[in-house]
């Protein structure tokens, strides 16, 4: 197969948008579609089919004309105060969870954290979020759909995403003045840009902490033609919101800094990987991009720099967890499933199509920026001695004030704690569900690389909430986003929530610690990547910080993990039977 | 590097050399060690889904058919806990599929069936999945039988890079991943695979089978019968050699 044009037609429109076009204009993906997409496209029908049945947001069945996904996460989903909220909407319009109701009206089902988390309960009513939700807005949605009421006429209220940033650091407090970093790009030449970044100490913004200069020497180094430049939006690690902010009101310094990136490693394309819950962010992006195309910031000739073309297009995901891993981002870009490659090699040598890529994260090309303009020791005068700068947090879960805080590396988790008036917390979960898990014997430690890492999220837990609960909602996602590649990770993380939830139901013993313990290590250390590496990180945590979250739900004596109640349950459907004579178990 | 000037690495106890642009498994099996593994196949490039092969190096854990050597590598592979690990991967393929050792025509031919033997599995551990999986039996030569497909790849790679006809891919998140067929109905029939096809033969397991062999060796005579997977790998590494040689 050649390299090139791989995910684009003649009319150059990503595979992606034109599988999101069909699956808007029939509510499913039909087996013609995918027939006459493989035909338009030059590609194997497999791969169109394997496209399809990797991404969340594609369906080979018909969804319904209202398509409702309630988020699950912790912190946005759909648990409102011991209302189940997806189970109310559900019984409302006689929908069963899954499937679409039978006029084809509307279909509700559930998704991994949109992204929503500091406002509460929330979903994506055809693919746009509606935040807060609650009992009462529930009835009025249900009225709504039930009226067939356009979802653009639904109350303007509702559609609205507000943010609120509570505390703002080096970034978020510096004005930002389109054209400048790229005017001091030129004027000090590549070699001075890229000597500044990397003087800066600054790190990767999502979550591993590469050296960004570094990076990006690497790519410039690496011999090739053609150099690519990846904004990595698809901040999908449930608890992160802080990207949707700064995709919003930081764009122009985001672009500028893949601009800049681009100036110093030779690179002429560029992308931001948008992930599909965000999609409602893609008109603002774009105006951003034109803006700078009549500013001379993007096209050819940047500030008439003769030789320095550069542009960005703008690809969005369809519901992976999973391309957030930069070399899963990178076969998604190039229209295929989300799959991480085999690495060594790393995409600053064999990237997108093979070539030398830099992929970076939102918060990340935006310090780069700053940085280009303000110099290494402006940034390097905030943070650590190893996590020089600031970090933006996305604080949600059980605290009076959530929302975007922007925090000098080496803040303590206590002042972070008090800050967002968070009392009697249990715990904290730092960096999502694939970071790390602490008691509050641990909230006088730091958040930097080298104490306490995070790619942003920070999700806390009151004393009343149910940690059990919290693991098997962990194991539950992790089970759902395993790509499925390698064993360990795509049996491993389904044996876990297996595991947990068995525990949960009253079928645990004591043998099951030791289990949930080895099977943790072997998903932790056999899986192909940092997703397998990082699922079982919760239940390790769980088991050392807070054995008594497991062992309180473990039965003193022997209980089969066989559920002989549960096995008749399909013998029960079969014979139209749920009389008491029907149920044998002896509870 | 030795003072002779070759590259080494070392695996377990035993000092062996490579040639750049080796595998730590390509390095083990040209020197006659033995590293478990069931999706790399000599002469097929590598996929690293199965997991098996992974070793330690330093404080890091990869697998041997994806890692290149690199000289003074230490690597610890055959230990009880690098073991146990695949005898609890093998476990896994075990329940996440419907496999049906007795009455399956690949019993004794098998190497999911071999590894077990080899690891020392006695029992499933893991609770079964139990998941519905269709079978196609369309073609009039070959059976696909999703039950008992591990999602090695194999077929998809020899079909891809040695037939040259592209007839399979793997499509579908977690344990919905599932093999598929290159063809728009999805029917194997209307695929353009046949029976001397690597593709059709490559099946570790008993996913893809040609039809109307049944038990032509008996059990007893087989091929795991008669030899433990740890001697299969290296004669199949072996076999490879020589072709290479020849070619």
């Amino acid at each position: 197969m050649t390299r090139t044009n791989i995910c684009h037609s003649s009319n150059s429109e990503h595979l992606l948008h034109r599988l999101h076009a069909i699956q808007q204009q029939y509510r499913h993906i039909p087996s013609q579609a995918m027939q006459q997409v493989a035909a338009e496209y030059r590609l194997p029908v497999s791969q169109i089919k394997s496209v399809v049945a990797f991404y969340a947001f594609f369906s080979t069945q018909p969804c319904g004309r209202y398509h409702i996904l309630f988020s699950n996460c912790t912190s946005c989903g759909y648990w409102s105060n011991g209302h189940n909220l997806l189970q109310s909407l559900c019984q409302l319009l006689q929908v069963t969870p899954g499937q679409p109701r039978a006029d084809g009206l509307v279909s509700i089902d559930e998704t991994s954290c949109i992204g929503m988390c500091d406002h509460g309960a929330s979903m994506l009513v055809n693919g746009i979020p509606i935040i807060g939700l609650n009992p009462e807005k529930i009835a009025h949605i249900a009225q709504q759909i039930n009226s067939e009421v356009p979802i653009q006429h639904w109350s303007a209220t509702w559609l609205e995403v507000p943010d609120r940033v509570r505390r703002r650091d080096l970034l978020l407090s510096e004005a930002w003045i389109p054209g400048s970093a790229l005017q001091q790009a030129l004027k000090q030449g590549a070699d001075d840009t890229l000597a500044n970044i990397q003087r800066s100490g600054l790190r990767g913004r999502g979550g591993a902490g590469f050296d960004t200069g570094q990076k990006w020497r690497l790519c410039r180094e690496a011999s090739a033609d053609t150099r690519y430049v990846i904004c990595n939006a698809d901040e999908g690690e449930p608890g992160t919101f802080k990207d949707r902010y700064l995709l919003l009101e930081y764009a122009d310094a985001m672009l500028e800094g893949m601009t800049v990136c681009a100036f110093v490693i030779g690179a002429s394309q560029g992308f931001v990987y948008l992930r599909g819950e965000y999609r409602y962010l893609l008109p603002s992006l774009q105006a951003a991009l034109d803006r700078r195309r009549t500013q001379g910031l993007l096209g050819s000739c940047i500030l008439d720099r003769e030789g320095f073309d550069f542009d960005i297009s703008i690809v969005i995901g369809a519901g992976a967890y999973i391309c957030g891993e930069e070399s899963a981002l990178i076969e998604s870009l190039e229209g295929k499933p989300g799959i991480p490659r085999i690495r060594p090699p790393f995409p600053v040598t064999h990237g997108y199509l093979g070539q030398p890529t830099v992929v970076n994260n939102v918060e990340t090309f935006i310090a780069a920026a700053q940085i280009t303009v303000h110099g290494a020791d402006w940034f390097k005068a905030v943070g650590t001695s190893t996590s020089a700068g600031s970090k933006v947090f996305s604080i949600s879960g059980d605290c009076e004030k959530p929302g975007i805080y922007e925090y000098p590396f080496g803040i303590t988790i206590r002042q972070v704690l008090d800050d967002c008036d968070a009392v009697d917390v249990q715990a904290v979960q730092i960096g999502g569900p694939a970071g790390v898990l602490l008691s509050a014997r641990d909230f006088n430690r730091t958040i930097a690389f080298e104490d306490v890492s995070t790619g942003g999220s920070f999700l806390v837990f009151g004393k009343q909430r149910d940690l059990l609960a919290i693991h098997r909602n962990f194991a539950q996602f992790f089970a759902h986003e395993s790509c499925g590649f390698c064993a360990p990770c795509r049996v491993g993380t389904q044996l876990l929530k297996i595991t947990l939830d068995n525990i949960a139901a009253g079928r645990g013993s004591t043998g099951d610690l030791e289990e949930l313990q080895q099977l943790s290590q072997i998903v932790q250390h056999q899986s192909h990547c940092g997703l397998g590496h990082s699922a079982a990180n919760h239940v390790l945590n769980g088991l050392r910080q807070f054995p008594h979250t497991f062992t309180q739900a473990l039965k003193p004596h022997f209980t089969a993990r066989f559920d002989l109640d549960r096995s008749l349950a399909s013998a029960r459907q079969i014979t139209q039977r749920d009389d008491a004579a029907a149920h044998l178990d002896n509870r | 590097m030795t003072d002779d000037g070759t590259n080494t690495i070392r695996i377990d106890e035993q000092e062996i050399p490579f040639t750049a642009g080796q595998t730590i498994m390509d390095a083990a099996l040209a020197a006659g060690i033995y590293i478990p593994h069931l999706c790399h196949y000599p002469g097929l490039s590598p996929s690293g889904n199965c997991r098996l092969c992974v070793v330690e190096t330093g404080n890091r854990s990869v697998a041997a058919c994806t890692t290149p050597a690199a000289a003074g590598q230490q690597i610890r592979s055959d230990t009880p806990e690098m073991n146990a690990a695949r005898k609890a991967i093998t476990q896994m393929l075990f329940v996440e599929g419907n496999h049906i050792c007795p009455s399956c025509e690949k019993t004794g031919n098998c190497k999911l069936q071999a590894m077990a033997y080899h690891l020392g599995m006695l029992d499933d551990h893991f609770p079964q999945f139990y998941q519905r999986r269709e079978i196609d039996a369309s073609h009039p030569e070959i059976l696909l039988d999703r039950c008992r497909c591990i999602l090695c790849d194999l077929c998809v790679r020899a079909s891809r890079d040695i037939d040259k006809k592209n007839v399979f891919a793997i499509a579908g998140r977690g344990t919905n991943a599932q093999l598929i067929v290159n063809t728009p109905s999805g029917k194997l029939a209307d695929a353009s695979i046949a029976v001397t096809d690597l593709a059709a033969n490559i099946c570790p397991v008993g996913a893809i089978l040609i039809k109307e062999q049944g038990y032509q060796v008996p059990i007893g005579k087989r091929i795991f019968d008669q030899s433990t997977i740890k001697e299969i790998a290296l004669q199949e590494h072996s076999a490879q050699q020589e072709t290479d040689r020849d070619s």
